[in-house]
């Protein structure tokens, strides 16, 4: 990645010996770039040309760590500009703002703590806490950070620009491996020595992207994460491209890291929104300060859907799942195995309160109305799998309620089965009334 | 040393779309709205020409919907008329009305005639000023033969009419070509079909920049990420030059958002963290458009009015030219 073949070869002994396994040094270096073959094959390259090539073929974005324990927060190492080109790797990490002053720290913490979501299977919970210099007291600093320290186990950020307050706060939690925010041109070369100090990962803020690249260049410091100041919604985007295209397409080394960035606006509702957009734009973590939680699951959600691997769905495995203490009068539900269907199905059949089977058909990770439009999802499939399945030993009465959407395929499961269809709703929120009307039990 | 700053050198722009008609243009709308135009991705003005925003259309019904009760307060009083329904989404701010014919669905027990939605189009477009889309119910045939009788009802007045889908485009495509009105194109998630629709719906004449796609929206949290890309993919190949991806964007994100348990479920009924339902639905709305923008979403269809306000709101400051 990165070099070309042939400026690969430049480095290259260039003595055709043969011994990485390829005849001559060319036919290597182009096996090196095209990432079939490793450095390592060639016993014979400089320490020169290993540097040289290590960096050229480093990631485009450096993976830092934050965060200490079951905690520990990964970002960067992103490789692509779209998700449809691969995948995003490292979810954005979504951190709350507290003032290090708040009379009421303590309660703020628990509250964020609190903050536990769930839906369709997956649980949401905020990566961090950013503890910011609002007394700009290095005692008063401190004491915020080991308070939190001491009440949260979830990631740290550290907002000062004061060198003296993020020592004596880094120095108090540096087990917890804060981010240390940040280094400016007026306090860098004392941040990067707090850094180095505790072994802590350092946000470079610039004045602008010029600034910031400036900047980086001159600290000699490789744990870095990296602002270029802009808070205005449409300059944040057009600074977080800049240094996503930067870093991937041109390998420019001041852009190589992961980004941060903060929310401006004080409605709760556009924060979120805002949030959205640093989210959909490459930010490695974003800043904001809602606690509202119907705000955040929205925001998470985005961020879950934007960070799945567009090449497989997320699916649970095929099966037969009872739901409750299922016994051999339960009613029998089929859907498909694609995560978000079965449980948004899974939770209607447990709110009927009714024990149940539920049926996780396998359609490779596809909903139903999609794997039904792909043929995945049909009589012809279904029909002989249920034939065969120990389901048939579990219940007495073979009846299988089917999704609505879905009732053309009734016939061809009911004759390659000898089971009873019944067509259930379209949507699953109407399996509780359903489950009321038709299934007299 | 100045840090270079990087540009993608594109070649292709999407195609402006222009929605009703003035007076003097032959119709009566107050105003008219551009869709499209542009030769970047979405609001890198730095790098190419953005020059319309993304707009919001709202949605209005010709029947009751068996909406969440967050809508009583804003539409209780015209749900049973579509006309003072549609003058109110224009006092909510909708740059466009969006008329969803679902009474005219032939499964209903009193199914609303194709000469019946002809005037219902008239009554609305007498009652307001903004430009106008009109999406059938749903069924190839009634489709048909609403559309062509709206389309003439409204000639003239170059509203666009949806949705043509590629079993069933020819009959949308005549009824457009015939009152010169904008067609929306609707393909399922799949950036070929999509190209495929557009050339055979300007194959049987309907001039290009009359054309609108409808990628298909999936909620947040129910297939985005689908939507996101595959709009993202045809923003891409518009913009290398590909003539057939280089359409305006039309995102039904209201109605697909409110389709999702978290925009609609009580509080007796919401999973574990999920706060008040009514803001919960607002902001599930909201962050489905909002996301599609970033993607490329050029004409947002929304629901809740309040939304709605949050969604305009973002674009004003996503319009703020960006430069270095
Ligand atoms: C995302 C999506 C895709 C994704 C797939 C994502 C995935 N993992 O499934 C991709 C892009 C891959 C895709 C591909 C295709 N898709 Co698609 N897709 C969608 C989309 C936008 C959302 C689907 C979704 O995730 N829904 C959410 C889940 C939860 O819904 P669900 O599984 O149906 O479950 C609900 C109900 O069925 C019910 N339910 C489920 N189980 C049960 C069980 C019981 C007992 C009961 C009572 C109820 C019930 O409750 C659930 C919640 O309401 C829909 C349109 C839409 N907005 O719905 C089109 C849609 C399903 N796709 C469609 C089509 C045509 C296709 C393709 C054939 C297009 C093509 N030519 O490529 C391919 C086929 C793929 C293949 N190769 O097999 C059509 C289907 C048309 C039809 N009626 O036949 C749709 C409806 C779009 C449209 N209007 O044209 N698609
Ligand atoms: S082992 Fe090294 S020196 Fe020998 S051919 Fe391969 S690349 Fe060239």
């Amino acid at each position: 990645m990165g070099l070309t073949g042939l400026a690969i070869f430049k480095l290259l002994p260039k003595t055709n010996c043969g011994e990485c396994g390829v005849p001559t040094c060319l036919a290597f270096a182009m096996a090196l770039a095209a990432g079939k073959a490793t450095l390592s094959q060639c016993p014979y390259v400089s320490n020169e040309a290993r540097e040289a090539l290590d960096a050229a073929t480093a990631p485009p974005i450096k993976l830092v760590k934050m965060g200490s324990g079951d905690k520990v927060l990964a970002i960067g190492d992103e490789q692509v500009i779209f998700r449809h080109d691969k995948t995003f790797y490292h979810p954005t990490g979504i951190f709350i703002e507290v003032a290090d002053n708040d009379a009421n720290l303590a309660a703020k913490i628990d509250e964020i703590n609190g903050i536990v979501i769930e839906r369709v299977g997956q649980k949401y919970e905020v990566d961090g806490v950013a503890i910011a210099n609002a007394s700009g007291s290095a005692d008063t600093f401190k004491a915020a950070a080991e308070a939190v320290a001491g009440k949260t186990d979830k990631a740290i950020i550290l907002l000062t620009e004061c060198p003296t307050c993020m020592e004596a706060a880094a120095g108090a939690i540096a087990a917890r491996k804060p981010l240390l925010y940040a280094a400016t041109a007026d306090n860098y070369e004392k941040m990067v020595a707090v850094a180095k100090k505790v072994d802590a990962p350092l946000a470079v803020k610039g004045a602008d992207l010029n600034a910031m690249a400036e900047l980086v260049a001159k600290i000699d410091y490789k744990e870095l994460v990296i602002d270029s100041g802009a808070r205005q919604i449409s300059q944040v985007i057009a600074d977080q491209t800049q240094i996503r295209n930067g870093a991937v397409k041109k390998r420019f080394r001041p852009y190589g890291y992961p980004t941060i960035a903060f929310t401006t606006e004080a409605d709760p509702a556009m924060e979120v929104l805002e949030a959205q957009a640093f989210i959909s734009k490459y930010a490695s973590i974003v800043v904001l300060k809602t606690t509202k939680t119907e705000y955040l699951m929205a925001l998470f959600t985005w961020r879950s859907n934007l960070y799945t691997d567009p090449q497989k769905p997320i699916a649970v495995q095929p099966g037969v799942y009872a739901i409750g203490a299922a016994n051999e009068n339960s009613p029998v539900y089929i859907t498909t195995n694609f995560s978000l269907t079965y449980y948004t199905v899974a939770t209607e059949v447990e709110s009927t309160r009714l024990p149940s089977y539920l049926i996780a058909f396998d359609t490779d990770g596809l909903s139903v109305m999609t794997a039904w439009a792909g043929g995945k999802f049909i009589g012809e499939a279904i029909g002989p799998w249920l034939k065969d399945s120990d389901i048939n030993e579990k219940v007495k009465k073979k009846v299988l309620i089917i999704p609505g959407g879905v009732a053309a395929i009734k016939g061809k499961i009911e004759d390659l089965s000898g089971w009873e269809v019944m067509v259930g709703p379209r949507d699953s929120s109407g399996i509780t009334s359903f489950a009321k009307l038709r299934l007299n039990v | 040393m100045p840090v270079e700053i990087y540009k993608d050198k594109f070649t292709g722009k999407v195609l402006e779309v222009i929605l009703g008609a003035t007076k003097e243009q032959g119709g009566t709308r107050a105003y008219t709205v551009k869709l499209g135009g542009s030769s970047t991705l979405p609001f890198l003005y730095y790098e190419g020409e953005l020059p319309n925003r993304p707009v919001i259309a709202m949605e209005v019904w010709d029947i009751k919907p068996q909406w969440s009760s967050s809508f009583e307060p804003y539409y209780g009083d015209v749900w049973n008329d579509p006309v003072a329904w549609a003058k109110k989404a224009e006092e909510y701010g909708a740059d466009v009305v969006y008329l969803k014919l679902m009474g005219a669905d032939p499964e209903l027990e009193n199914s609303r005639s194709a000469a019946d939605c002809a005037k219902l189009v008239k009554d609305v477009l007498a009652a307001t000023g903004a430009p106008l889309m009109v999406e059938g119910p749903g069924f190839p045939e009634k489709d048909n033969d609403v559309l062509q009788a709206v389309a003439e009802a409204a000639a003239g007045e170059n509203i666009a009419l949806g949705a043509a889908e590629k079993d069933n485009y020819r009959g949308i495509a005549a009824a457009a070509m015939m009152g010169r009105h904008c067609i929306i194109g609707r393909s399922p998630l799949d950036i070929n079909i999509l190209k495929q629709l557009n050339i055979m719906i300007t194959e049987m004449g309907v001039p290009i920049n009359k054309v609108l796609n409808d990628p298909i929206t999936s909620g947040l949290g129910y297939g985005i990420e689908y939507s996101f890309s595959v709009m993202e993919r045809a923003r891409w190949g518009a913009l290398i030059g590909d003539k057939m991806m280089a359409l305006p964007v039309v995102c039904l994100a209201g109605p697909e958002a409110w389709r999702g348990k978290e925009a609609n479920a009580a509080n007796a009924d919401a999973g574990p963290g999920w706060g008040d339902e009514k803001d919960r639905g607002i902001i599930w709305e909201a962050m489905t458009a909002a996301a599609l923008l970033q993607a490329g979403g050029d004409l947002l269809l929304m629901r809740h009015p309040e939304a709605a306000k949050l969604v305009r709101k973002q674009i004003e400051e996503l319009a703020v030219p960006n430069k270095y």
